[in-house]
């Protein structure tokens, strides 16, 4: 079992770098949907047994991480007209080797922390705070409103399998909460990149900055 | 014995059908019929018969290089084990000679381009080298991996760990590594995203522009040692990817030699579906395969 589950939080770094290091918005979205779809089957590998809700849960989360909210951002990104270039502050390769040293700082600061005796073997724990690591450095070096979309999904990612260490505890409604946020967040925000659009005619961030009547 | 004599076989007979292959699947995607299969077979035969013209800047270099570049492939190919055979040649530390054997090729196809004067076949050359550069560190970053999961240096060892260590076990770092060689694998054969072998707009190519010059049986030749250091590096990677075993000797033959032509199509698809990078974005591909195989490294030692 935790072979498999190690096989597939390593496809999770994997895709975490792609996000940084491809130059295409579309890609970059792709990538985050076949990682939510990962992180949706996941706990029915983590499960020993698998119940009905956690079955339910699996299915909704790959439903929204993998299908509606990719396609909420395809369908902004396409009425916005923006640019398909991700246009990163630093450059792509930067913030790939970025990356790979948040992933390699998680592994050793995870190696450190007292965890419980069964979570020390797996990958869990490293995985996820290098996925949260690497939901920051896209936040921080995108410019683009969509692309912090993408790196706030990356970032929930990150959190979504730290939770995993609590599967046994956490219950349905606390699971279907966040998802239920995490949905909210990214429409409001779909609607918000189309005002900025209006507004703006360029979604940079750093030009929000400027007053305008 | 007979294991040996089909190793040899296959090594010698194999390799044009895979580039006939993935010129077969890339015509498949474009809606053409495309090339028969054995196409390569005659025009590597058609290369033989012909003349060869040698500009008169050139020194022995520039006709040594294809022949080298044949023998050292060849020879690496000997040190590569196929499916679950022992390979021919294996001794502690053969993983250094293997990547300093494709190293030599390397070397004298860059030397003769630069042979020629030409100083479009020196802009080749320097681009060969310089994204070897990279893929190198790659190459031993995957040995690295496969050293400390097998505890042996031989190529042949390490190559057959995979199979022993019940693949389950060790999944992640040789996820990786795979991901780490076939990148290797695409750029070492100058393949599509980082090299397109049917281009002939001298800006944007690599390797072609360094053969510009050669013809007839050397230019077979470097056809030939081309397609060889695919079937090379396609085995290498088949290793770390189908770690199995079917049971009989023949299956085992017949399951490889499948597996080879499946990573054929699926290099065909690639091309397919991909763009070429730009030249600058290169190294970045690069980057990342030597990025994945020191992580599955750093997977290894936690």
């Amino acid at each position: 079992m935790t072979s498999l589950l190690d096989s597939m939080l390593v496809m999770v770094l994997v895709l975490n770098l792609f996000a940084l290091g491809s130059s295409r918005l579309r890609a970059v979205i792709q990538v985050v949907a076949l990682q939510g779809a990962l992180l949706g089957v996941m706990p029915l590998v983590v499960h020993q047994h698998i119940s009905p809700a956690a079955a339910g849960v699996s299915l909704a989360t790959v439903l929204l991480k993998a299908i509606v909210i990719p396609t909420m951002l395809m369908r902004a990104l396409r009425e916005a007209q923006i640019k398909r270039e991700v246009e990163p502050l630093i450059g792509l390769l930067p913030s790939m080797i970025l990356g790979a040293a948040a992933t390699g700082f998680a592994m050793v600061f995870a190696s450190g922390l007292p965890l419980a005796d069964e979570h020390t073997a797996a990958l869990l724990v490293p995985a996820s705070l290098a996925t949260v690591l690497v939901g920051f450095i896209l936040l921080i070096t995108r410019t683009k409103a969509i692309s912090q979309v993408i790196g706030y999904l990356v970032l929930e990612n990150g959190i979504f399998l730290f939770g995993m260490l609590l599967v046994e505890a956490m219950p349905l409604v606390v699971e279907m909460g966040v998802l239920l946020d995490l949905f909210v967040g990214v429409f409001v925000i779909c609607i918000i990149v189309n005002h900025i659009n209006r507004a703006f005619a360029s979604l940079d961030t750093r030009r929000l900055a400027e007053l305008k009547e | 014995m007979t294991n040996l004599g089909i190793h040899l076989g296959l090594l010698l007979v194999l390799p044009p059908l895979l580039l006939g292959v993935i010129n077969k699947t890339k015509a498949l995607f474009a809606g053409r019929q495309g090339p028969p299969l054995l196409q390569v077979y005659w025009d590597i035969a058609k290369l033989m018969h012909k003349g060869i013209v040698l500009s008169s800047t050139t020194s022995w270099v520039f006709v040594a290089a294809p022949v080298v570049g044949l023998v050292t492939v060849f020879l690496a190919g000997l040190l590569v084990p196929q499916g679950p055979f022992p390979a021919p040649l294996s001794f502690a530390g053969d993983v250094i000679l293997f990547a300093y054997l494709l190293g030599l090729a390397r070397f004298f196809t860059t030397a003769a381009a630069l042979d020629t004067g030409s100083p479009f076949e020196g802009m080749g050359a320097a681009r060969e080298v310089t994204f070897a550069c990279l893929a190198e560190p790659a190459l031993f970053l995957a040995f690295l991996v496969l050293v400390r999961l097998s505890g042996s240096l031989s190529l042949a060892g390490m190559l057959h760990a995979p199979l022993t260590i019940s693949a389950t076990v060790e999944a992640a770092p040789l996820v990786l590594v795979a991901i780490g060689l076939f990148v290797i694998l695409l750029a070492e054969c100058c393949r599509i995203p980082v090299d397109d072998p049917n281009t002939h707009l001298e800006l944007t190519m690599i390797h072609e522009v360094m053969v510009l010059d050669h013809s007839g049986p050397l230019f077979g030749l470097i056809l030939y040692a081309a397609s060889l250091k695919l079937f090379v590096l396609g085995t290498l990677l088949l290793h770390v990817l189908f770690p199995f075993q079917a049971g009989p000797a023949a299956l085992d033959w017949a399951l490889y030699v499948l597996e080879l032509l499946g990573l054929a199509v699926v290099v065909g698809i690639v091309e397919s579906v991909m763009a070429r990078l730009q030249m600058r974005h290169v190294p970045y591909l690069l980057t990342a395969a030597m990025l994945f195989c020191a992580f599955g490294f750093a997977l290894l030692i936690r």
